[in-house]
């Protein structure tokens, strides 16, 4: 371990909050700043190329905030880096710690403050780290569902989505004709998602109510859901039961 | 409801002033109509107890033709004939009465004192009216001043709750946290900005708590104050955020609450320029136009925020603050157009 320099990825919009990590880093001959990254979209291709050790993560930033990163980095086969959230707000500690961050840095911090990070992150390198839980917390339901394809992220307001199918251990995602693959189950999803706009009408399938343009019953009598674009969804008898509640009818 | 038959002590007090009445009344019958003292003894409470109750009509008289606002003839017109109105009501009562008692031998003759004494109860009876309406305007307007003093301890409440929100946003600690660590990053690589920087927080929070004392302020004061702001926030956000003006002169001298504007400018910063990965900028337009003064605050809009977004906290107070200093005549508005957010205040120009 000591032969090998400490990978460091910085995340933080504002410049002089990085400038600030980068130069406590300075006194710690052993690390090495491997990025440092403006907005969570660079954050994501930074860690994916880089595989830093350690990650200072600010939460509140443009594109991708400091959670979502955090959820796409989380997908990676390699193993996720120690992550130390770097912030002015304390409401989103529980969240942090809730994904398995190691520590939560309030801005403004002190050296001694920050060495403290740094260390409990180097110490966690190498153990095992638990498994993120199925349901993390969160505030209100999902506004946007973020998806990465090789390096590429895409962000998906959720009125775009029109429907979500569940693929073995991902859902595909249906968005204005292109679809999105996501390491997720159908069932977490379903939870996050709105629940005035968005509706479990199959095992396998959740329909945004704004694209649904009528049931139809077919002639073996199990219901269709037909889309405004006219896609036809399977639709189950307790997904028709959900939809005649949510419908009012 | 009546003033006086809302609060029994007040209405004790008002049928006590009419027992001197009795007496004059009772005097007034024996002198003029020749009644015995017997008669007049009788006689006289029962007109006047039921003429106090009469008077008390003329409350909704007040009420009906607030002085301030009636015109005076009409006005005099209307007191003349419910005063004469009320005092023939007044006679005929005492004619019934009379004949009534009459059928009883010692007061056989009490028709005829009553006739003769038809005049002095008639007028004594206008008189009477006339100062009931007196004393029941008298109780309106107290009744008006102490609304007037309700109305007025609400709006200054109110002016208070909003510049207290208003300091509580000033004082929003993430915008002093986040300001902080700036000066905590300049403080080693470059001390002559950090110096600079704390000098601007500085500038800026005591410009805002010296606001916090002033009904009003020109609105060149508040848009002193949004540059002071802007250039804490330019510190930390660097180039991405940009800040340009169109300030017309005329509209420079005009009084608005401390702190209206502010809100506005920090929305567009935290809910707009900061959530783009370019940044933006932020525009700052007044314009006076006859009597009226509009100021517009104008940001490149968050990517990904629905475009339903405009009704935050911030804005709500914005809104309550422009419709307690000027109701109707103030305006607010804040949506998003295309690509742009836009919040317009107008307001009539007052300096």
């Amino acid at each position: 371990m000591a032969s090998r320099p400490l990978g460091v990825v910085i995340v933080d919009d504002e410049e002089l909050a990085r400038e600030l990590v980068r130069e406590f880093l300075v006194s710690h001959g052993d690390v090495a700043v491997l990025a440092t990254c403006a907005n969570g979209f660079e954050a994501v291709e930074a860690v994916a190329e880089k595989k830093p050790d350690v990650l200072f993560l600010d939460v509140q930033m443009p594109g991708l905030d400091g959670f979502e990163v955090l959820e796409l980095v989380e997908r990676d086969a390699e193993g996720r880096p120690a992550v130390v959230f770097v912030t002015a707000y304390d409401q989103y500690a529980l969240r942090a710690f809730d994904a398995n961050a190691v520590d939560y840095l309030l801005k403004p911090f002190d050296r001694v403050r920050f060495d403290m990070a740094l260390e409990r992150a180097r110490s966690r390198i190498g153990a095992a780290r638990p498994a993120a839980p199925a349901a993390p917390l969160r505030e209100g339901p999902l506004r946007r569902v973020v998806v990465k394809a090789g390096t590429t992220v895409t962000v998906l307001p959720v009125e775009t989505i029109d429907f979500v199918k569940a693929e073995d251990d991902y859902v595909l995602l249906s968005a204005g004709g292109k679809e999105h693959l996501k390491q997720q189950t159908l069932a977490s999803l379903e939870d996050a998602l709105p629940k005035e706009r968005f509706v479990r009408i199959h095992r396998s399938y959740i329909l945004n109510l704004d694209r649904l343009n009528k049931v139809e019953q077919g002639d073996t009598g199990a219901p269709t859901a037909v889309l405004a674009d006219g896609t036809r969804l399977p639709v189950s008898r307790a997904g028709a039961q959900r939809l005649n509640e949510i419908l009012g009818r | 409801m009546h003033p006086l038959l809302a609060r029994p002590g007040a209405f004790a007090v008002y049928l006590i002033a009419w027992v001197p009445l009795t007496a004059i009344l009772g005097a007034l019958l024996v002198l003029a109509g020749g009644m015995t003292a017997l008669e007049a003894a009788v006689v006289s409470p029962l007109l006047t107890g039921v003429y106090a109750f009469v008077c008390l009509s003329s409350w909704y008289l007040c009420v009906a033709f607030p002085i301030r606002t009636s015109r005076l003839f009409s006005l005099a017109v209307t007191l003349t004939v419910a005063s004469v109105v009320a005092a023939s009501l007044w006679v005929l009562w005492g004619a019934t009465l009379g004949g009534l008692l009459a059928l009883a031998p010692p007061f056989a003759t009490l028709p005829e004192a009553l006739r003769r004494a038809t005049l002095v109860v008639l007028l004594l009876g206008i008189l009477l009216y006339l100062l009931a309406v007196a004393l029941h305007y008298l109780l309106a307007a107290a009744r008006d001043a102490k609304e007037r003093e309700e109305r007025e301890v609400e709006l200054k409440s109110l002016a208070r709750d909003a510049e207290l929100q208003a300091l509580k946003e000033r004082l929003n600690p993430h915008f002093l946290f986040n300001a902080l660590n700036s000066i905590g990053s300049l403080a080693a690589s470059r001390p002559e900005e950090a110096r600079r920087m704390c000098a601007l927080l500085a500038d800026f929070l005591r410009t805002t708590l010296g606001l916090s004392g002033k009904a009003e302020i020109p609105l060149s004061e508040e848009i002193a104050l949004a540059r002071r702001y802007l250039a804490v926030e330019r510190v930390r956000f660097g180039d991405r955020l940009g800040f340009t003006e169109d300030l017309d002169p005329a509209a420079a001298d005009s009084l608005v609450p401390p702190l209206l504007l502010q809100p506005l400018v920090e929305n567009a910063v935290k809910h707009g320029i900061a959530r783009r990965i370019d940044g933006g900028t932020l525009t700052l337009v007044t314009k006076r136009f006859g009597d009226r003064v509009s100021i517009v605050v104008e940001n490149p809009a968050d990517d990904d925020a629905p475009p339903a977004a405009g009704t935050g906290l911030g804005l709500v107070n914005v809104a309550r603050r422009v419709s307690a200093s000027w109701g109707d005549a103030g305006r607010f508005s804040a949506r998003r157009v295309d690509a742009t957010f836009r919040a317009e205040i107008e307001l009539p120009a007052r300096t």
